[in-house]
């Protein structure tokens, strides 16, 4: 039912700063149609400001960011969020004062060729706490909620990949069991996502491919599965 | 649970009895009763929203309870200002930390011990020469002394987390309320910051009151456990039975599949 | 009664003018967060522009199709100004925008009079709408049941637009979070430029629409400010509703004023402000502001450190070059100098409120001009010796601040800085309508000093050593630590009050001392004038002081006295020329965009850039830009409620 066209999501040699800081140093990988892939590493290994890298909200100084062959590098971010590309921020950055439905109307975009078309309803069918509440204002949800909220109204902009920065962080275990499972119904359905994580137990229910970065460099990029037989590599840089 | 609340509050260190709060007809917290024991690491975990920092807050007195006592040390402080509270000995720390990021991060410890010292509103000395060697002891403390000169702006995360428990250990206190200490850390991170915790209760014989979605942190490092569910106590007991405990699995902990669940076997061992 | 009904008519059409200006405040503030400044300048381009077309357009049709073109033009003015001068600035430090407004003010000013002169223009009367109507015997004039038909349709427009459409929903989204707005695919910077053309246009609209009430003159702009911001403030911020209601409110209790109290009718407004805002704090219909929306936004200021050798040298030189000045430099020189040493005290009672206290005053002149008084009215009515009146002047300003600080500190941000303008708009009133006590527009004069300083050089020592010792007292006071706990208390009011800090009362003790900081500056320049006029108590006064603190620099200690140094220089050059406002507009919004941390702060900035800064944020220790700060704004406890 629901098709999500081909398309890859391609980071070469990308560089970022923030203010002198060198955050990012040559980082470069891809991701292919309907994988999900975690992004691992510790606070400050430039996790989030990769994700922000892709959709311009920092600024790489150089490399390049391709999304289906378009370069996304030096585009103002909403004409990134317009190709396809979803972004669920870290801290949910739901809008509070705005009822839940008109949270999801900001974040509604025009059908897009080939892509599966979310409405209000279908959102709704797949969060059904947030349907209770659909007049309630963002304010009066829990953390859990304006997490669900936060990805429900990134899908309602039709995206083509998922980028989803933290979901876990400061959410009850229970509710990011539920989580998981939703991304995993994405996934089944061919939406291709990047998490970006810290909670490995739950990064390993959901993604296929691991990629761990520490001091902005690259340091793993391969199988999850494979990354349990790579003690030496978890020990290092994730270390549980 | 509530039940086995002592009626002698003078003993324990914090003693909270039928705490609650509503607002505007809905109830955030409903009769909530504990104790902290000297020396005790209390774990507050529960579902979002189940009121746990409601709870901080009016431990702390950010919010005043609609019904119910707060005791410290055998003395009721229900109601008192944040400011107030602090005096009597309780340091807090915020789940979103609150340092004073136009200062160094020396300067941020020397403003809490001229608080502690009563020197607010004097205007003739230079505050930087204030207190400095009681800053950098506890800035050792929290194994920030080399990062004393540095702009609390740019510290890392992991960083501020420290340097905001320094600030709470200024005055000496009794206890200390830690709002989610390690959110927003990696796994290595917050395991550190539990264990310099653990390392500093255990020196001075302190007491902790902390919330944490992280049951990793949790069930390594807390003494005991309670489990606040849409207002209400729902258990309260050591990590051991709160694992088993099948009501707060079912409402918080899930299947266990998210956490180091002690069926996997604990990888930290 | 008929007469009542009458009165009552006519205060609902002078509403209507009053709600389409504000509401176009309210709607730009509400979702740039800038205060604009130069709105009053959109009201009375709208006037001109107005003016202009009616001559050309004939007929009715030619009357309404002139006050929407009218609408239309100013609209299409404020996105020029948008684009060309408040896009090069939305990341600078918050409230820096105003500044750039400022000098929008000016450039209009002389525009306006380089294209319609400087006389007073009448507006003509709408054609069709001439006559009057009698209502109970009374006459009504037929224009005013037309505006008072027109406004709530205008209103129900935009309350529609805002509540109902997509647009208004994205308006509404932006105003929280424009970044994320632009993450879900949305052009906002196009979404802010069409809020800025709507609320312009309704500046306009208000400016035309009136010509047949009033008329067009080169007051307008200021005139109508301090009354915009009032309904703003008493509607509350962002709701337009409630903008009408204030508007109403404050124009019939306006007829009613001018009727039977008729030398209340200045300080009406005020006092209703002062009263709604005592009950309210955030309005008839605002609503309390959300986390964040205050406080200082940007990158923090950096730590500050005791002046070194270095730096007390070249203060110690500068001082020396001072007092030598009256034997080198000619009279002229000296008056200026010590004008300008007057000015850059008073600027820096400011910068402490602001810069150290992140409080914004935007009626810091009510202290100067109360100084002045206070000195001015002790001489006249009282025959105080200069003295006597000079040690006194900073107690009663001290004084008025302490009231005004009380009132005011219960607020925060916005609302602060609105309440303390109408405050001191207040004051101004008081003074400017109370001639017998006061004199009133012809001011006090004849304050000299006492005869040991009457000599213009002694005085000039005198300022010399009262101006710097105040300017050095000051900057001392932000390194001890009752300065370091005004700065806690702006850095994270939750953590200092969770550390023993009683935030309120050290901010109200900054208040008070900078206001009587404030004051000895106002009884410096009254005996150096020999007498103080309403003027000195002013909307503008107090806009001066606010813009030379952000030209200069809010996040450096220096910044007041250098920005005020610096704009009072070239103002004393630029004045000897007609069009000076033009010139002094354009470069103050040159600076703007040039040097968006000010002078100082963009001088420390290249001075690291060139010769490498000694603090560098190496990679592996910088905590996620914007987590940290963003989320540790003043509230951020209370905000939540159920957890």
């Amino acid at each position: 039912m629901r098709q999500w066209v081909m398309f890859v999501l391609e980071l070469t040699g990308v560089n970022s700063f923030y203010g002198k800081a060198h955050i990012l140093r040559d980082l470069g990988f891809s991701i292919q149609a309907g994988e999900v892939v975690s992004l691992l590493g510790r606070n400050g290994a430039g996790k989030t400001t990769t994700v922000k890298s892709i959709m311009q909200l920092v600024s790489p100084a150089s490399g390049e960011v391709t999304f289906d062959g378009q370069s996304l590098t030096h585009l103002p971010t909403h004409r990134v969020a317009k190709l396809g590309i979803g972004y669920v921020p870290e801290e949910r950055r739901i809008f509070t004062d705005l009822t839940i439905s008109e949270n999801l109307e900001v974040g509604r975009q025009p059908p897009r060729d080939g892509v599966f078309e979310w409405t209000q309803d279908i959102v709704f069918e797949l969060f059904p706490n947030l349907a209770e509440r659909r007049n309630n204002r963002g304010k009066a949800l829990s953390g859990g909620e304006q997490q669900m909220l936060s990805i429900a109204r990134t899908l309602m902009g039709n995206p083509r990949l998922l980028l989803l920065d933290e979901p876990s962080e400061g959410i009850a275990p229970v509710i990011v069991e539920q989580m998981a499972q939703t991304i995993l119904k994405l996934k089944s359905e061919g939406l291709p996502v990047l998490l970006s994580e810290q909670n490995l137990h739950f990064a390993k229910i959901v993604s296929d491919r691991a990629i761990i970065i520490e001091g902005g460099l690259k340091k793993y990029d391969g199988a999850f599965a494979e990354l349990e037989s790579q003690p030496e590599i978890r020990d290092a840089y994730l270390s549980v | 649970m509530n039940g086995e609340v002592a009626t002698d509050i003078s003993n324990a260190v914090l003693a909270v009895q039928g705490l609650s709060k509503s607002f505007g007809g809905i109830h955030a917290v409903t009769d909530v009763h504990f104790q902290i024991a000297k020396g005790e690491l209390l774990a507050m975990i529960g579902p979002n929203g189940a009121g746990k920092t409601t709870c901080f807050n009016m431990l702390m007195g950010q919010l005043s309870p609609t019904n119910g006592s707060v005791f410290l040390m055998g003395e009721n402080i229900t109601g008192m200002k944040p400011r107030k509270v602090w005096r009597k000995g309780v340091g807090r720390t915020f789940q979103i930390t609150g340092t004073y990021q136009s200062m160094t991060v020396i300067e941020n410890i020397q403003m809490a011990l001229i608080s502690h010292h009563r020197k607010l509103y004097s205007i003739r000395p230079y505050a930087t020469r204030l207190y400095r060697e009681e800053a950098m002891s506890l800035l050792e403390l929290v194994g920030m002394a080399e990062q004393a000169e540095r702009a609390c702006a740019i510290l890392a995360y992991g960083d501020l987390k420290r340097l905001e428990l320094a600030i709470a250990l200024c005055h000496q206190p009794q206890l200390l309320l830690m709002d989610e200490p390690t959110a927003g850390m990696a796994p290595r991170e917050r395991i550190a910051l539990m264990q310099l915790t653990a390392d500093i209760v255990q020196e001075k014989n302190l007491s902790v009151l902390f919330t944490e979605h992280d049951m990793d942190v949790v069930f390594a490092h807390a003494h005991r456990v309670m489990v606040l569910n849409r207002g209400q106590l729902i258990a309260n007991g050591s990590v051991e039975q709160i694992r088993h405990d099948a009501t707060v699995r079912e409402v918080y902990l899930g299947g266990g599949s998210v956490f180091a669940d002690e069926t996997v076997g604990d990888v930290r061992a | 009664m008929g007469l009542f009904i009458a009165q009552l008519l006519t205060g609902l059409a002078n509403a209507a003018t009053l709600f389409l200006v504000a509401s176009g405040l309210s709607l730009i503030f509400g979702v740039t967060r800038i205060v604009n400044f130069a709105h009053g300048s959109f009201y009375m381009l709208g006037a001109f522009a107005g003016y202009s077309l009616m001559q050309v357009l004939p007929g009715a049709i030619g009357f309404w199709a002139s006050v929407l073109l009218s609408g239309l033009i100013v609209g299409v003015i404020g996105v020029i100004v948008e684009i060309l001068v408040l896009r090069p600035v939305y990341k600078a430090p918050e409230l820096f925008q105003l500044v750039a407004t400022f000098g929008v003010i000016l450039v209009i000013q002389d525009l306006a009079l380089m294209i319609w002169g400087a006389e007073d223009l009448l507006g003509p009367r709408a054609p069709g709408l001439k006559g009057v109507v009698r209502i109970m015997g009374e006459p009504v004039p037929k224009y005013d049941l037309a505006l008072i038909a027109i406004t709530p349709f205008v209103l129900f427009g935009l309350w529609y637009l805002i509540t109902r459409t997509r647009v208004g929903v994205l308006v509404r989204a932006a105003t929280q979070d424009r970044e994320m707005v632009a993450a879900l695919g949305v052009n906002q910077s196009w979404l802010f430029t069409g809020v800025f053309f709507l609320g312009a246009a309704l500046a306009g609209l208000g400016g035309a629409i009136q010509l047949p009430k009033g008329g067009a003159d080169l007051l307008m702009d200021f005139n109508i400010l301090a009354a915009i911001f009032v309904v703003v403030v008493i509607g509350g911020m962002g709701s337009l509703p409630g903008a009408y209601i204030a508007a109403v409110l404050i124009s019939v209790l306006n007829v009613f004023g001018v009727s039977y109290l008729p030398q209340s009718t200045l300080v009406l407004m005020f006092v209703v402000m002062a009263v709604v805002l005592t009950i309210r704090p955030y309005g008839l219909l605002g609503r309390e502001e959300v986390v964040g929306e205050h406080g200082q936004v940007g990158e923090p200021e950096r730590p500050i450190k005791p002046a070194g050798t270095k730096a007390r040298l070249l203060v110690g030189a500068l001082l020396i070059a001072l007092l030598a000045l009256p034997a080198v430099g000619s009279h002229f020189l000296v008056i200026l100098a010590t004008d300008i040493i007057i000015f850059c005290l008073f600027a820096a009672s400011l910068h402490f409120l602001l810069g150290l206290g992140g409080l914004v005053s935007f009626g810091h002149a009510a202290y100067f001009g109360g100084g002045a008084y206070v000195a001015g009215l002790l001489v006249t009515h009282a025959h105080a010796p200069m003295e006597l009146a000079f040690l006194l002047a900073p107690v009663g300003a001290g004084l008025a601040a302490v009231i005004v600080g009380w009132l005011c500190l219960r607020l925060t941000g916005v609302y602060f800085a609105m309440l303390t303008l109408a405050l001191a708009q207040l004051l101004w009133s008081l003074v400017f309508q109370w001639d017998e006590f006061t004199g009133g527009d012809d001011g006090l004069v004849d304050i000299w000093p006492a005869s040991w300083l009457s000599e213009s050089n002694s005085y000039f020592y005198f300022t010399v050593i009262v101006g710097v010792g105040g300017i050095i007292l000051l900057r001392h006071i932000a390194h001890s630590p009752f300065g370091y706990a005004l700065r806690a208390s702006r850095d994270s009011q939750r953590q200092a009050e969770a550390t023993g800090i009683n935030t309120k009362r050290v901010q109200w003790m900054a208040f008070t001392l900078a206001g009587a900081l404030a004051g000895v500056s106002g009884a410096l320049f009254v005996f150096s004038k020999g007498s103080v006029f309403p003027n000195e108590l002013e909307i503008a006064k107090s806009f001066d002081a606010l813009i030379v603190v952000f030209l200069g620099g809010v996040k450096t200690l220096s910044g007041g006295v250098v920005g005020a140094a610096s704009l009072e220089l070239v103002k004393d050059y630029l004045t000897r020329f007609e069009y000076w406002r033009l010139t002094l507009g354009l470069l103050i919004i040159v600076v703007v965009i040039l040097a968006p941390h000010g002078i100082v702060g963009s001088l420390r900035k290249l001075y690291d850039k060139v010769f490498g800064s000694n603090d560098d944020p190496d990679s592996t220790g910088l905590n996620t830009p914007g987590t940290t700060q963003s989320r540790d704004m003043p509230g951020g406890v209370s905000g939540g409620g159920v957890s």
